[in-house]
């Protein structure tokens, strides 16, 4: 986790130098970091509000790239069903992808168990301390972090050895290289609508391979 | 967009990452998922995760690169081979920043 809070605080200081110089202001730069919490959605729409777009499609935007949040909902359910709602609000809030990973890896059988909140709590207050720290440590450092250096690329590194702990078998190579192909095929999309159409592409190969026993021929692309 | 718009919008913002974050866990009755669906879930985070990091990697302003001096490339190699190697996140990020910045500042790729 500590190795992954760094990433995290690179990622983050990167997205609060990048509020501000998207010209939505620092009031609103900060409001946004302490309040939204999720750093891909607010990559996304920074530059929609800062260009004075609708706010229905700021609002879309933001729907599109958190509906792998939905997908992972369904597997939190049953760990998280038997708290009460307030509780459950916070933990919704809290949930961040690196911590869905980290927690499916640590506990695979969904029964609930006394140790999950514990864990869970360690893990998200890690991410949001090292997240809202180094977003306003970039907020306030905007004109002084060099963004050539490529800083924010250490958030992408981080994403790609969490990719890498996940890759264990054929199926899992294959649902990977489906997803990053798509993709990058489907960029063109708005609203970062390639994410869920590569999410959909690989959940398929995915569930298709699982339920095929004949051996078919690998895809031999991948991107990376 | 005024500044009370930009705050109507944010808090909007918050508000859809408690609802798709909680979205199958926060009704109190279960909502149902098909059993193809949920056994899918094994492939959802690893694709969303792929899903980000290769475009990350790959392409510059929604445009495949078409150029192999690019330092992303040779940083998410030696990030990858590093964790193959080890198995450790924290030197997966040294090894692909040292080699980003090598190559970035030193060669300006």
């Amino acid at each position: 986790m500590s190795g992954i809070a760094l990433g995290i605080a690179a990622w983050g200081l990167v997205t609060g130098v990048a509020m501000v110089d998207s010209g939505m202001g620092v009031p609103l730069a900060l409001l946004m970091s302490l309040v939204v919490f999720a750093g891909t959605a607010q990559l996304a729409t920074m530059p929609l509000i800062a260009a004075g777009a609708p706010i229905w499609v700021v609002w879309s935007t933001a729907i599109c790239i958190n509906l792998r949040f939905v997908i992972f909902s369904a597997s939190w359910r049953p760990y998280f069903a038997g708290y009460p709602l307030r509780q459950r609000l916070q933990f919704a809030y809290f949930t961040a992808d690196l911590n869905y990973v980290l927690f499916m890896r640590r506990f695979p059988e969904p029964k609930p168990a006394p140790e999950h909140a514990p864990y869970f709590w360690g893990g998200c207050l890690t991410n949001w301390l090292s997240w809202q720290l180094s977003s306003l440590a970039g907020i306030f450092l905007a004109d002084r972090v060099p963004t050539e250096w490529g800083f924010g690329f250490a958030g992408t590194v981080a994403l790609l050895g969490l990719t890498c702990s996940l890759l264990n078998d054929r199926a899992t190579w294959v649902a990977a290289a489906v997803a990053g192909c798509a993709s990058v095929a489907a960029y063109a999309l708005p609203l970062k609508l390639n994410i869920v159409v590569a999410i959909a592409a690989a959940v398929a190969m995915g569930l298709l391979i699982d339920h095929t026993s004949t051996r078919e021929t690998k895809p031999s692309e991948d991107a990376t | 967009m005024s500044f009370w718009e930009g705050v109507i919008t944010i808090v909007g913002l918050a508000l859809l990452t408690v609802i798709t974050r909680g979205f199958f866990f926060l009704p109190e009755r279960e909502i149902p998922i098909p059993g193809w669906l949920r056994q899918g879930l094994r492939y959802a985070p690893l694709a969303a995760l792929a899903a980000v990091v290769v475009p990350e990697v790959v392409t510059n302003k929604g445009q495949l690169i078409t150029t192999f001096q690019d330092a992303r490339l040779y940083a998410a190699a030696a990030g990858a081979a590093y964790y193959f190697w080890r198995r450790d996140i924290l030197g997966t990020i040294l090894s692909g920043m040292a080699v980003l910045l090598v190559l970035r500042l030193g060669l300006g790729w």
